[in-house]
């Protein structure tokens, strides 16, 4: 089957830093995918590439099969993204938010589409409080609404449960799986919680100085490198810095 | 271009005029004050016994034409920056918004907000100094118009800038604008400059529209030649503004602007 995310040697260079640094890596359609490295290991340059919010020094993406910056358009209204440190104006209602970004992707039936998905993250009585006064784990769940709303191909989420205390994150997690096998969505985030890696990526990339220094599901990863968890994974890999 | 998501970022701003009172006196409140305080001083010069052209309407014509000019860039300079204010580009740009979109919303916004400032002070001037600007009759409408794509560009300029250079380059927003208030000759006629100045005045559009503006205020009728130098030069600088914007955007997308301007 053909990859919906094709990444080809895709490298950023910020000031003689190599951000990333010629990586290379599919995804296929469905599949969830954990980036994840170090702070400052390129995983949020690489996800910004591939939305277009960021140009390349070199290398290609191709998504659903189409050239990323070449075909902007049609891309980004078949994928969507959220990130905790990406804010909704703050002096908008959730609703009013939600309608101007249904009207941004197109959404048929944007009522009833945002009742649902306010419904399903737990925001129904929300919707018209004032963005700006949400609790901030409540703002990572609408931004999860809003990512939702044009139902993405693919989805990317940076560091989706960065905020939410645990019973919170849970629940998150549970949502975004179910939601994701409904619809066959392609799940591809980044995160620095290696239980919740482990437990929820199909694949995990991992990152270090701009570079895929492993690849392979959860399993295979701990095998190739005799570790007992990602955490220590991670702690070896991070401590040879 | 899609109309409906040229809609969704209209209201968004529609939705943010709504709920903020102080963003809603903004549109009335500087021209209105704007307004009395030239029209007292029109008042006063018109009381000097000296047989002076008519200058209660050149003044308040000057302060209207001023504002519409103004409002129509800021409207866009400030949409742009409730966004960045906001942290909502990200969001904006990994829609399908393209920029073209995004500048008509902007664009449509600009001639919203100019269309209530100007009713405000074209009623307001009416009833407080008997200034009627209709009277004038509808050869004040081409400059007008013109006026109102002086205010795209300047707006569309002072947007690529702060995309480009940040939060540093905030300001102006406010400021741009009246870098061309010496030299568009607002509220004197082209001829008080110094001949070097009057070379740059003749190449601002603004220029042309408020000469034209006292010619008919005079009773000399519209002038079709600075109609046409306004419009001629306003249609250049707006590609060149809508050129320098595209620039601003690569180079933001290059730097990783787009991620940090949020900050
Ligand atoms: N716009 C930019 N200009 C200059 N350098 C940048 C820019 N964006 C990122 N970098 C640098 O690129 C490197 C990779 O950053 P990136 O944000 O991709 O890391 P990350 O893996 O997402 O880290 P974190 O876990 O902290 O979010 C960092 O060293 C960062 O300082
Ligand atoms: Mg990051």
């Amino acid at each position: 089957m053909d990859p919906v995310l094709k990444v080809t040697n895709l490298t950023k260079v910020f000031n003689g830093l190599r951000a990333v640094d010629g990586i290379s890596f599919e995804v296929a359609r469905g599949e969830i995918v954990g980036v994840l490295g170090p702070n400052g290991a390129g995983k949020t340059t690489t996800i910004a590439m591939i939305l277009g919010l960021l140009t390349p020094t070199a290398g290609t993406i191709q998504v659903l099969g189409m050239s990323m910056p070449q075909e902007r358009q049609r891309i980004l209204a078949r994928v969507n993204f959220s990130s905790p440190y990406v804010a909704m104006p703050y002096n908008l209602t959730v609703l009013e938010n939600l309608l101007v970004f249904a009207h941004l992707y197109g959404v048929q039936a944007p009522g009833k589409k945002i009742r649902e998905l306010l419904e399903i993250f737990g925001l129904s009585t929300h919707s018209h409080q004032l963005t700006g006064r949400l609790s901030s784990g409540e703002a990572t769940r609408l931004g999860l609404v809003k990512a939702l709303l044009n139902d993405p191909e693919i989805l990317f989420l940076d560091e989706p449960t960065a905020s939410l205390d645990p019973d919170a994150a849970e629940h998150v997690r549970q949502t975004l799986l179910r939601i994701q096998q409904e619809r066959g969505m392609t799940l591809v985030y980044t995160s620095h919680n290696m239980q919740e890696v482990e437990r929820l990526s199909h694949r995990i990339i991992f990152l270090h100085r701009g570079r895929i220094i492993a690849e392979g599901s959860p399993a295979e990863v701990l095998r190739r490198f005799q570790q007992e968890s990602l955490e220590q994974l991670f702690l070896e890999v991070a401590r040879k810095q | 271009m899609s109309a409906k998501r040229i809609a969704g970022l209209l209201l968004r701003h529609l939705y943010l005029y709504r709920r903020s009172l102080t963003r809603m006196l903004e549109v009335a409140y500087w021209p209105v004050m704007d307004l009395l305080v030239w029209g007292f001083v029109s008042l006063y010069i018109a009381q000097v016994p000296a047989k002076l052209p008519p200058v209660i309407g050149f003044f308040l014509g000057a302060m209207i034409f001023w504002d519409i000019f103004y409002r129509a860039q800021q409207a866009i300079a400030i949409s742009f920056l409730e966004d960045v204010w906001a942290r909502n580009l990200i969001n904006l740009f990994i829609t399908p918004l393209s920029v073209g979109e995004f500048l008509t919303a902007t664009m449509i916004l600009g001639i919203l907000k100019v269309t209530v400032t100007s009713l405000l002070l074209v009623v307001l001037a009416l009833s407080l100094y008997h200034f009627n600007l209709f009277h004038l009759g509808l050869s004040l409408i081409p400059l007008v118009a013109n006026l109102i794509l002086t205010g795209w560009w300047v707006g569309i300029l002072t947007t690529g800038l702060i995309l480009r250079f940040g939060q540093g380059a905030e300001s102006l927003a406010w400021a741009l604008a009246f870098l061309f208030q010496p030299f568009s000759a607002v509220f004197y006629p082209l001829s008080v400059l110094p001949p070097l100045v009057q070379v740059v005045g003749w190449y601002l559009p603004t220029t042309h529209v408020f000469e034209g503006m006292r010619q008919i205020i005079a009773g000399g009728g519209l002038s079709w030649a600075h109609l046409a130098w306004a419009t001629g030069l306003n249609v250049i600088y707006l590609f060149a503004a809508m050129g320098i914007f595209q620039w601003a955007m690569a180079v933001a997308r290059r730097l990783g602007l787009l991620l940090r301007v949020e900050g």
